[in-house]
């Protein structure tokens, strides 16, 4: 899967107020094991879908009403009698509707039922801030899936990640939410030939250091991994090295990564799009004050997140919503003290 | 003096069947119903009196479990419902799906877990069919979806199974069960369409007892009757007290699903003796009168006892060493029950993922960690 169909952002958001007229949200349902090759269907949304129902048709690609509490359930009901569906929310804002089944009915059947009845089932699609949707829209999740067992909870940011943590959300027995990000849809990435294969997977539960550095940690997901890369490159031009890591997965998280790197670096700071409160950063420095990384910080671990309001709609107003490139610079040089 | 015999029994004396006529069904958008006459053989009118005396006996005994404080939590009876869900089983397959709400341990034992294991989960012990782990609202078996506790949300669920069904293609049908008061779920409507749009071989079953939780039917419904409230999916209306009725309308429903018409609705008037749960007492929403009147002229069982009994399919005494066979059962269920140990620390955390290699999980404090195992 090389690309994301490239779009700007701003048609995206075109193409979704049309398909909120005719509604477009994909319930893929994946041949269950026995019926030979597992394929993976992402049923993105927006253009994503586009030609997965002409070369799979009506038995595998459906399409729903707009009925998430309905048709969420109908996709954990069939994965408990043996199919691999992939169900999308066009975009996770809405799938609160639907988060019983998501919880409840999914993430805690397997424990209920004493390892008798298995969901695997993928739940995804775009999370968190876009562009202009304002604050019934822009909700990022990553925390509340990230703090129920059972559940397993992935973010990528890269075109790799995207392939490879979907390829194992499917393959995996259980239930998987995958993050996505509306703006990432339209960026390109370059993807190996490794990347390319068929069977290219990425574990879940194992963060990418996307650049080494040697005097301070960044630790994201998504989209803001790509804010602590260029970050990175301006504070390099002053002779700040930073390691900037792309957490991956959000639940199980690869606290390991972070704590090795801490070791190297002495200085943390965790880059996130959603609400400081309760939030993945918060989660990041409780554990590194719990483990033995605290022990080499020389300072206090430090967050930089969403700003702690419903999302405005006035750019001007966007754009102090969510941490820009110069908000994570301010924060590495006050925790470096330069 | 001379011995006479003065009675002997003799099985050849009973008659293998009988015909039976049956309630007529109240019929939304179908032309016609199920049969009002069905057979009954002597063998089947046996089966399905052991099967609801067992659930009877069963959750009589769980109430008293539960007043001994052995059962803990939630505990929904199912008595005076026994003829739906052996009515249903009679009229489906092994092979086909059942899916119910929290009022689940009569389609638990239909569904083939036995009754120690039952309530052997009641009382939180190693040997019950969820390790002890589900209790009284979370108890499965294949083919057996729940047992599950939040109202309503097990209605999408049975659809999604029923998708499952047309997508494997080995004509199986899934059974969704849902109370009156669920039937006002929204996640239910939801459904409906789904289902309907898409043909899937769903039997939605609403088990009108009248009550939902401590409101009846009338102060929780514009319209009570359920039957319609799938508006284009036809339904029928069910006397949920009489077995065979239900084994009709089942058998009917079923071949109505498997001839890929799509989903029907059954509603199946029945009642509950026990109040909503074990903390309602049940008698401050309806009168003892009202529960008196049910178990003396519907109860479903002395139902399906007399009729045996005025068929010659079976003789008093006969029952009677049933019931005492049943109670003996059930003693001894009961027994393994609150003796059988509860399940180990080591087990607290196993089974929150599937087929995963082990890890570790926290616990109260960072230096409490278990492992699970898948």
């Amino acid at each position: 899967m090389r690309s994301w169909r490239g779009t700007s952002a701003s048609s995206c958001w075109a193409r979704r107020w049309l398909s909120t007229m005719a509604p477009i949200r994909c319930v893929g349902a994946i041949t269950g094991p026995g019926k030979g090759l597992r394929r993976a269907l992402s049923a993105l949304s927006f253009q994503i879908s586009r030609g997965l129902w002409k070369k799979y048709g009506d038995k595998r690609v459906i399409d729903t009403p707009i009925s998430e509490m309905g048709f969420a359930g109908i996709a954990v009901g069939a994965a408990m009698a043996g199919l691999r569906p992939v169900c999308e929310f066009m975009t996770f804002n809405f799938s609160m509707q639907a988060i019983d089944q998501v919880i409840n009915s999914a993430a805690k059947t397997c424990y209920m039922s004493a390892g008798l009845i298995g969901v695997p089932i993928v739940f995804r699609g775009p999370n968190g801030a876009a562009a202009g949707v304002a604050a019934q829209h822009s909700q990022c999740f990553a925390a509340w899936y990230g703090h129920c067992p059972g559940l397993k909870v992935v973010s990528p940011w890269s075109s790799e990640d995207a392939k490879g943590l979907l390829k194992a959300a499917i393959r995996d027995d259980n239930p998987v939410v995958m993050l996505e990000n509306e703006l990432l849809y339209g960026v390109p990435f370059e993807l190996s030939e490794q990347a390319q294969s068929k069977d290219f997977v990425i574990p879940i539960g194992k963060a990418k250091i996307e650049r080494e550095g040697t005097h301070i940690t960044l630790v994201s997901h998504s989209r803001l991994v790509g804010h602590c890369l260029e970050a990175a490159s301006v504070l390099a031009k002053e002779g700040v090295e930073c390691e900037v890591i792309n957490m991956r997965t959000i639940r199980p998280m690869d606290i390991e990564a972070v704590e090795a790197s801490i070791v190297k670096t002495n200085h943390l700071i965790t880059v996130e799009g959603g609400w400081p409160q309760f939030g993945v950063g918060a989660e990041i420095c409780a554990r590194i004050m719990e483990g033995p990384a605290f022990n080499y910080l020389d300072a206090p671990a430090v967050r930089v997140t969403g700003t702690d309001v419903p999302m405005p709609y006035a750019k001007i107003l966007e754009d102090s919503s969510t941490p820009q490139v110069k908000d994570i610079i301010f924060a590495v040089k006050k925790v470096l003290n330069i | 003096a001379s011995r006479v015999m003065v009675a002997s029994r003799n099985y050849a004396d009973f008659a293998n069947e009988a015909t039976f006529e049956i309630k007529k069904c109240d019929l939304h958008r179908l032309e016609e119903g199920p049969s009002t006459t069905t057979v009954m053989t002597r063998e089947e009118g046996l089966q399905y009196y052991r099967t609801m005396q067992i659930i009877r006996r069963m959750e009589l005994k769980s109430d008293q479990m539960y007043k001994q404080k052995i059962i803990r939590g939630f505990c929904h009876l199912y008595d005076g419902q026994e003829a739906c869900c052996v009515g249903l089983e009679a009229a489906i397959k092994p092979t086909d799906h059942v899916i119910t709400a929290y009022r689940a341990h009569g389609f638990t034992y239909t569904r083939g877990v036995p009754v120690r294991e039952i309530l052997a989960e009641l009382t939180g012990r190693k040997g019950g069919c969820a390790k002890g782990k589900g209790g009284s609202m979370h108890m499965y078996t294949k083919n057996f979806y729940g047992g599950n506790g939040i109202v309503g949300a097990q209605v999408p669920l049975g659809a999604g199974v029923a998708l499952a069904c047309k997508y494997f293609g080995k004509n199986e049908i899934c059974l969704t069960l849902y109370g009156d008061g669920a039937a006002n779920q929204g996640q239910i409507f939801e459904t409906y369409n789904m289902a309907a749009l898409w043909k899937l071989p769903c039997i939605f079953i609403c088990e009108n007892n009248r009550y939902g939780m401590g409101t009846s039917v009338e102060r929780a419904a514009a319209s009570t009757e359920y039957y319609r409230r799938g508006d284009f999916i036809p339904g029928l209306r069910v006397d949920g007290m009489d077995v065979l009725c239900v084994r009709e309308a089942g058998k009917f429903a079923a071949e109505y699903c498997r001839s890929g018409k799509g989903p029907i609705v059954m509603e199946l008037q029945t009642y509950r003796y026990h109040g909503h749960s074990m903390s309602d007492p049940g008698i401050s929403y309806r009168t003892r009168e009202e529960i008196q009147e049910v178990r003396s002229k519907s109860d479903p069982i002395t139902l399906l006892k007399d009729r045996m009994v005025n068929n010659n399919l079976a003789s008093i005494e006969e029952l009677k060493d049933i019931d005492a066979a049943v109670k003996k059962e059930v003693e001894e269920a009961a027994q393994f029950a609150t003796t059988d140990p509860e399940p180990p620390l080591e087990e607290l955390c196993n089974h929150i993922y599937f087929n995963e290699p082990p890890f570790e999980v926290r616990g109260a404090n960072q230096w409490i960690k278990y492992k699970s195992v898948s």
